[in-house]
């Protein structure tokens, strides 16, 4: 028999279509379902009724089940709940509290799904994994390096949230739907007549599946038994004048406009936060543009790293469209972006990602 | 591929004897027991035939046996028909039942009963001095299972028993792992309650029977007709009672089971380094084989025999099928890290030669490819 592949599972119609897909095409695959968190411990942040897509819900596996018993494959659902909480979740707290805005996706992908996840396959057999994200990875035919290239489907490109990937993990990992775009994908679910084929999308982080990020890390610092500060202060102009009060810097985060409770002639955004004093400060639109960032933590993807200032696109959010850019290597090793244009509201906390063309040559982290 | 089966803690095949039966029963004694006529004169008569049958296997009077549903509401019945009536009274148990005893137990807690949980050291086995130092007065229930089913431990029934009546209390066994497997005679064990389940020994799942002593009071769980002597209602599952009577007079006892089980920890230990066995080597079950190897993690190594063809456990699964590391080897004093290496070989008189050398191969090669990999992975720490 052919090397065991072990499909990552979420019970969505994308990694059970990855599913379907392989066994039709001969692969010999084993379904396994990583259980991260366990959504009965804050449950007054669960989805509203009939939301789907909350990971690790029990619904999902009892999904993801199904389809494995439809397309006839063995399956199993693993247990990752600690390293989760202890690589993904108290970071993304953390972060928080010091007034950046992480994306926890990224440290899913790099410490667990890519890393955990593959060592448990690999501890059971599995040559390889291959998962539902729309990537695409091929090898350079002289240098052997793999590489990172961006899904065919550019609106459903998941390269943002991928740029931690080695190449060790690049080598043992299939993006079976990185050619595909997502009405393919749909149109397969319906053919393979799958159990979850209709089932909707959900665009939240798994463990904060109503959205509310400030509540969440409220109600697990109230688990943890920690206590805090009073978290109350200033909301400020750029000029240092108080035009309101809020319930903590966590609560904002850079170029949000909603539910900021001031009035002011002009649109007002955040434009940037501090934990310490616990001001929010606000400004106009152009007070949220920059031309340049500093990356750093950087790793490199296809590239092998930057001996000279080079072109790049640079993406510094998931929806962003990569924005032209020449980036300068910097000697303690972190990147120096300068942006053609200035772009809206850079984000300390989020990643910072460099493409060529389809090509994503680094990843890291903006200051 | 073909799939082999050590995994009889868990539940068992149906017998062939046992099926025929259970589809003649359903087939043609579709009678209510409790009826007057003569199809409910059929299957009260097939219900007391497995009475009888049942008595037989457990070495008590008919009258002292109560079907119930299987093996947790025959300990429910046990425990709560006896703590309900004595309001506040003291309840004792071990750290290593089953969730049907704990989780019993935990809610008569709540119900304001004062609840002693006994320890085990590495042994897996409840010494009798513990329960002998918490006895008093107002203790109304003893509850200590006969072999627990992670380690297969034998409990020193008959010693604890004689404990808890010169204290003048009941005591019960959970004897789900040891009824229709190794000779199980309540006299003799000196019990006032004990827990059967029928799957554990060849019958289908749904069905269970309470040993209850003559003499014993119980109330009762459900509240309906005045079947089985108004201690369980509910109209009588003849077909399942019918089917557990079967497997229990057709029984051969596991005592054969035990040079297969021995063979393979035997070829494991050769074979392997750095295999421990789980609880106390002697005084266990003859078909169970609770095995720690050292630096692997049991849950993985479960899936990567599976995906051989061999099927085994580790832990128990929740109803996610995540698992978490067993309450009964932590208990046993062994750390998370060595809990989560264990793996649970229960062997079955359907286990042949063949199987046993197979799985021996198979352990060989997964724990050789596992430890290869926690060597390869930087990090060091363990996975779960």
């Amino acid at each position: 028999m052919s090397d065991l592949i072990a499909v990552a599972m979420s019970g969505g119609v994308d990694s059970s279509t990855v599913a379907a897909l392989m066994k039709r095409d001969g692969y010999n695959i084993a379904g396994l379902t990583m259980q991260l968190w366990n959504q009965r411990r804050l449950p007054e942040l669960a989805a509203e009724e009939g939301a789907t897509g909350r990971c690790c819900s029990l619904d999902d596996v009892y999904d993801a089940r199904r389809v494995a018993e439809h397309v006839g494959i063995p399956y199993y659902v693993v247990n990752l709940e600690r390293q989760f909480e202890e690589s993904v979740v108290a970071p993304f707290v953390d972060e928080y509290l010091a007034g950046r805005t992480p994306i926890p996706c990224t440290l899913c992908n790099t410490f667990i799904k890519f890393d955990q996840f593959l060592e448990l396959a690999d501890s059971v057999g599995a040559k390889a994994i291959a998962t539902g994200h729309y990537a695409r990875v091929t090898q350079h035919p002289e240098t052997g390096r793999w590489e990172l290239r961006t899904a065919r489907d550019f609106s459903k490109d998941q390269t943002y949230f991928l740029w931690g990937l080695s190449q060790n993990q690049l080598s043992r990992t299939l993006f079976p739907l990185g050619d595909m775009v997502k009405t393919e994908v749909r149109d397969l679910a319906i053919a393979f007549n799958l159990p979850v084929a209709h089932k909707g999308e959900s665009y939240e982080i798994c463990f904060v599946p109503n959205g509310d990020y400030a509540a969440f890390i409220d109600g697990y610092l109230r688990e943890k038994g920690v206590d805090r500060k009073e978290t109350k202060g200033a909301i400020v102009t750029e000029e240092g004048r108080e035009v309101g009060r809020h319930s903590g810097a966590h609560h904002y985060t850079v170029g949000q406009r909603k539910g900021l409770g001031v009035a002011a002639p002009e649109p007002l955004y955040v434009i940037s936060t501090d934990p310490k004093s616990q001001t929010v400060t606000v400004g106009g639109n152009q007070s949220l543009l920059r031309s340049t960032l500093v990356v750093r933590d950087i790793n490199w993807v296809s590239w092998t790293g930057l001996s000279a200032p080079a072109r790049a696109n640079v993406r510094i959010r998931n929806r962003h469209l990569p924005a032209p850019a020449t980036v300068y290597p910097m000697e303690d090793g972190r990147v120096e972006v300068r942006f053609d244009e200035p772009q809206r509201a850079v984000t300390p906390g989020q990643g910072a990602v460099l493409y060529s063309g389809d090509l994503v040559a680094a990843g890291g982290w903006i200051e | 591929m073909q799939h082999s089966y050590f995994d009889h803690n868990a539940t068992t095949p149906v017998a062939p004897e046992v099926l025929q039966s259970l589809s003649a029963s359903m087939a043609g004694v579709y009678g209510n027991a409790s009826s007057i006529h003569h199809f409910g004169q059929a299957a009260k008569q097939r219900l007391e035939t497995a009475r009888r049958e049942i008595a037989a296997l457990l070495g008590c009077d008919p009258r002292e046996v109560v079907f119930t549903s299987g093996g947790t509401e025959s300990d429910n019945l046990a425990l709560f028909g006896i703590a309900r009536r004595f309001p506040k009274s003291h309840v004792v148990t071990s750290a290593i039942e089953h969730p049907a005893v704990l989780n019993a137990c935990a809610q008569l807690q709540r119900e304001d009963h004062q609840v002693t949980l006994l320890p085990v050291g590495g042994s897996g086995i409840v010494e009798p001095e513990e329960l002998r130092g918490v006895l008093h007065k107002d203790t109304a229930v003893v509850s200590i299972m006969h072999a627990n089913n992670e380690t297969g431990c034998l409990q020193r029934i008959p010693e604890l028993a004689a404990l808890a009546r010169e204290a003048g209390a009941v005591f019960h066994t959970d004897a789900v792992q040891t009824a229709g497997r190794i000779p199980v005679r309540a006299r003799e064990l000196g019990v006032d309650l004990l827990s059967v389940s029928g799957h554990k020994f060849g019958a289908p799942k749904g069905i269970g029977a309470l040993y209850v002593r003559k003499g014993v009071e119980l109330s009762p769980l459900l509240y309906g007709g005045r079947h089985e002597r108004e201690r369980r209602a509910g109209t009588e599952n003849v077909p399942g009672a019918s089917a557990m009577g079967t497997a229990a007079a057709g029984l051969q006892l596991w005592d054969g089971v035990r040079d297969l089980r021995d063979r393979l920890e035997r070829g494991i230990v050769e074979r392997v380094s750095g295999v421990h066995v789980n609880g106390d080597p002697v005084q266990r079950l003859p078909n169970t084989s609770n095995l720690r190897f050292d630096g692997i993690e049991g849950e993985a190594m479960v899936i990567a025999l599976d995906l051989r063809g061999f099927a085994v456990s580790s832990g128990s699964a929740c109803s996610s099928g995540a698992v978490e590391p067993s309450h009964v080897l932590l208990a046993m004093g062994l750390s998370p890290e060595d809990a989560r290496s264990s793996v649970r070989f229960s062997l079955g008189p359907s286990n042949t030669a063949e199987e046993v050398d197979g799985l021996i191969g198979a352990v060989e090669q997964s724990v050789a490819h596992l430890r290869r990999i926690s060597a390869t992975f930087s990090r060091g720490t363990v996975y779960v």
